[in-house]
């Protein structure tokens, strides 16, 4: 069983700091189905639509009856664990680095033999096969690999050393969320609190205003608070030299939501203050922290991870009654497209999240159903503890983003009405 | 004549070096002029970005018939066939079959990582482990379903470095005990140190043409009795415990007039052990799982009962890539030629050459016999 992961010993200053590597990243196009299916947290591999044989590895004709058809679908994910080695050699620096690594061969329930990575709970085949389930994560090069975990969860197990390399959990590591003060904020900082996490960097943008529950967390000996305005690139620079070589997650709450189109003004001052704040923040807040975030990628069991942007899923839908953050929105979104780009070189995780209304007081007159903070927060965990890149939350979210796959002109009139 | 380079750790030379000496070597050692060949058949993993097409530019040669055999390990035999037939069908009347590859200190990783899109996508990620990963995960499942043991395996490495101590071209001098191949470290369990073959730089080449050629020339020469082939044998196997030669044998005994016990000796492409054992069954020298017995019964050393590898195999000759899977075949027509000096079985008459494979995803992909017999001016 997985001994459970030690709280990291505090970083002795003079040795050198292990630099980033990563694991191969080469893939075929068409294997990037995986990567699909991963970033989301789904398990999915080809079907065929003529026989339906599951495809593995990923092909551009079955290799059964040839036909051209094969479709990305949710398989069963069951498995039996038919061959185990233990690599103690990799012609890999990133695995080399990692050593001893456990290989396995599976023969599929649905099918196909894949070769994965193997979790150090499943015990090694005797005489039959053992039972695992398979998993598509998303490895430190950002592509999609097959871990096999044990039948049943086993205590534990997110702590072993191959899914701590595919997940980005907060536990033991230590989190800025840049704004503490709004609800999202002080949901996300405590469920990291919960979900393990070390100290909080609390940012607070307004210091001269008062917020009760704000002031409670920060009373928390884990939580520090930092004066962080994400319009101010000398505030941004200030908290990255003084934290900067210590966040592992950066989760970015800072927001500006307000209503209003693009038509019914005579300035920008409205676009220009959200741009300001999603957009041109994150720009500040990527070139204070990115640097120093990679720097740390490869240091020890509590490396630097993720960085989390807080978006909406109109993001890639506008909502035209709020046109001018919905822009802000969107942009932000591209700029996180570059920056996940960017920091994908030292493996350090973009994770884009995507709710639906928020139960907040800027977003007091969106009708029902609105996601409670808390209830967002969760799933940022929780995607955190999965691996997932992609995070689509509540019921809004989720439908926009299935009636954007069917027809994204409907989608985009619907809101407009 | 056959002719091998002799191979070296590693070399600054390119795969055009390697492949040009064996064939200057192959056409000098036969007394031919360069124009008398008018085939060519070549094999390579590091000619890139040249095919056999280029390489003929490079070398001046302007061959009527020209093949490219990308099969590793069964590239020999495959080469063998091909050449034959081309041969018999007139299509060209003297074919120089020519294997070799360098190896520059960071090419073996270059070429596994690039071997293939399977691969690429779906092994290599998984710990880089090469080929040894892809062959520990089938050894780790043919020693639980058969019951063979390490001793086995290394009874078998122990012979063929025995073997290789009289083959001076063999880059492994030292002799090694069944001590010192149990005590080995671990590289990807189970497979140990001296289950692995080492990349090494070399080449290998022979002459196909009529006997009636041959005796014109006054070369020794080789008669192919029967051969076989097969690629992607048994895919619904959910691991690889036999190979293509199980679905051929009897074709190839059969076509041969011949029987397992009619063969004097036996090289196979051996780049791990496991995979020699699979040999023995599928090729009928025993019954599926029963290869460790086998091996127990028998002595595999050049004057054992079962002369095996007699060069050393690649275990302890090297792996000189694409050449590697010519060294079985080569060191056939040394023996079938009386040629291979202190590795020569004596009265050697029918010997059996097997090849293997192309780790495309889990398993070998390539498999290919063939039986030789010694010619009669010979």
């Amino acid at each position: 069983m997985t001994e459970p992961l030690l709280k990291p010993r505090k970083k002795n200053p003079v040795e050198r700091t292990r630099l980033a590597t990563r694991p191969p990243g080469a893939r075929s196009r068409t294997a990037l189905g995986l990567t699909r299916a991963a970033a989301e947290g789904r398990f999915e591999l080809q079907v065929c639509a003529d026989c339906g044989s599951v495809q593995y590895p990923p092909r551009e004709v079955c290799g059964y009856c040839l036909s051209e058809h094969l479709a990305w679908k949710p398989v069963d994910n069951r498995g039996e664990l038919i061959a185990l080695s233990t690599l103690r050699h990799s012609n890999d620096l990133y695995f080399r680095e990692r050593l001893p690594w456990r290989v396995g061969t599976v023969k599929m329930t649905a099918g196909p033999v894949v070769v994965a990575h193997i979790h150090e709970d499943c015990a090694a085949p005797e005489g039959t096969g053992v039972p695992v389930r398979l998993t598509l994560k998303l490895d430190r090069s950002g592509q999609a690999v097959l871990h096999a975990l044990p039948a049943k969860d086993t205590p534990n197990m997110n702590d072993a050393a191959q899914m701590r390399e595919s997940t980005c959990d907060p536990k033991f590591r230590r989190v800025l969320v840049t704004d503490g003060k709004s609800a999202m904020g002080l949901a996300t900082a405590r469920a990291m609190l919960d979900a393990g996490a070390a100290t909080i960097f609390l940012g607070d943008p307004s210091s001269w205003k008062t917020v009760a529950a704000f002031d409670k967390l920060a009373a928390d000996p884990r939580v520090q608070v930092v004066e962080l305005d994400v319009t101010d690139t000398d505030s941004v620079d200030r908290v990255a030299a003084s934290i900067g070589g210590k966040v592992e997650i950066l989760v970015n709450t800072a927001s500006h939501l307000r209503d209003g189109g693009i038509l019914g003004r005579k300035d920008v001052i409205l676009a220009r203050d959200a741009m300001e704040v999603n957009v041109l923040g994150l720009m500040r807040l990527a070139q204070a922290f990115g640097p120093g975030m990679c720097f740390r990628a490869a240091d020890g069991s509590n490396h630097a991870v993720a960085w989390v942007n807080v978006l909406s899923i109109h993001a890639l839908a506008a909502l035209p009654s709020r046109g001018a953050w919905s822009a802000s929105m969107a942009a932000a979104l591209s700029a996180s497209q570059t920056l996940r780009a960017e920091l994908r070189g030292a493996g350090v995780r973009v994770v884009n999240v995507f709710p639906g209304p928020i139960e907040e007081d800027w977003e007091q007159l969106t009708p029902p159903p609105k996601l409670a903070p808390a209830a967002v927060a969760k799933a940022i965990v929780k995607g955190l503890q999965d691996g997932i890149e992609d995070l689509y939350v509540g019921d809004i979210a989720e439908e926009i983003r299935e009636r954007l796959r069917d027809n994204h002109k409907a989608v985009e009139r619907e809101l407009g009405q | 004549m056959p002719v091998t380079v002799p191979y070296a750790r590693y070399s600054s030379r390119s795969a055009h070096w390697w492949l040009g000496r064996a064939l200057g070597e192959l056409i000098r050692g036969a007394g031919l002029a360069k124009t008398d060949v008018d085939g060519v058949c070549v094999s390579s993993f590091t000619l890139g970005p040249d095919t056999a097409v280029g390489l003929m530019q490079h070398l001046g040669m302007s061959p009527r018939w020209l093949d490219h055999i990308p099969m590793g390990g069964a590239s020999g035999v495959v080469a063998l066939r091909r050449a034959a037939r081309a041969v018999q069908a007139g299509d060209a009347e003297v074919i120089a079959c020519i294997a070799g590859d360098t190896n520059q200190v960071d090419s073996f990783r270059n070429t596994v990582s690039q071997f293939s899109r399977f691969a690429q996508d779906a092994v290599y990620p998984y710990g880089a482990g090469g080929p040894n990963a892809s062959f520990a995960l089938l050894t780790d499942y043919y020693m639980r379903h058969y019951g063979a043991t390490r001793e086995d395996f290394g009874k078998l490495c122990v012979a063929q470095r025995d073997n290789a101590l009289n083959n001076p071209h063999a880059l492994m001098k030292k002799p090694l005990t069944l001590q010192q191949y149990m005590d080995a470290r671990p590289i990807t369990d189970p497979i140990h140190l001296f289950d692995c073959v080492m990349p090494c730089a070399g080449a290998e080449g022979y002459l196909v043409m009529t006997e009636d050629r041959a005796r014109a020339l006054q070369l020794p020469f080789v008669r192919i009795r029967s051969t076989i082939e097969r690629h992607n044998a048994f895919p619904d196997d959910p691991i690889q415990f036999r190979g293509g030669w199980a679905m051929d044998k009897d074709a190839l005994y059969a076509h041969a007039g011949t029987a397992p016990e009619d063969i004097d000796f036996l090289e196979t492409y051996d780049d791990y052990p496991v995979i020699n054992m699979m040999q023995f069954e599928d090729l009928g020298f025993c019954a599926k799982g029963e290869a460790s017995a086998f091996v127990r019964q028998h002595r595999f050393t050049i004057d054992g009962d079962f002369p095996f590898n007699t060069s050393g195999g690649q275990l302890s000759v090297g792996q000189a890539g694409a050449a590697g899977g010519y060294l079985g075949l080569v060191q056939a027509l040394r023996q079938l030629t009386g040629t291979a000096a202190a590795t020569q079985v004596a009265k050697a008459r029918l010997g059996m050459v097997s090849g293997f494979g192309m780790i495309n995803y889990d398993r070998g992909l390539c498999s290919g016999a063939a039986i030789l017999e010694r010619g009669a001016s010979a």
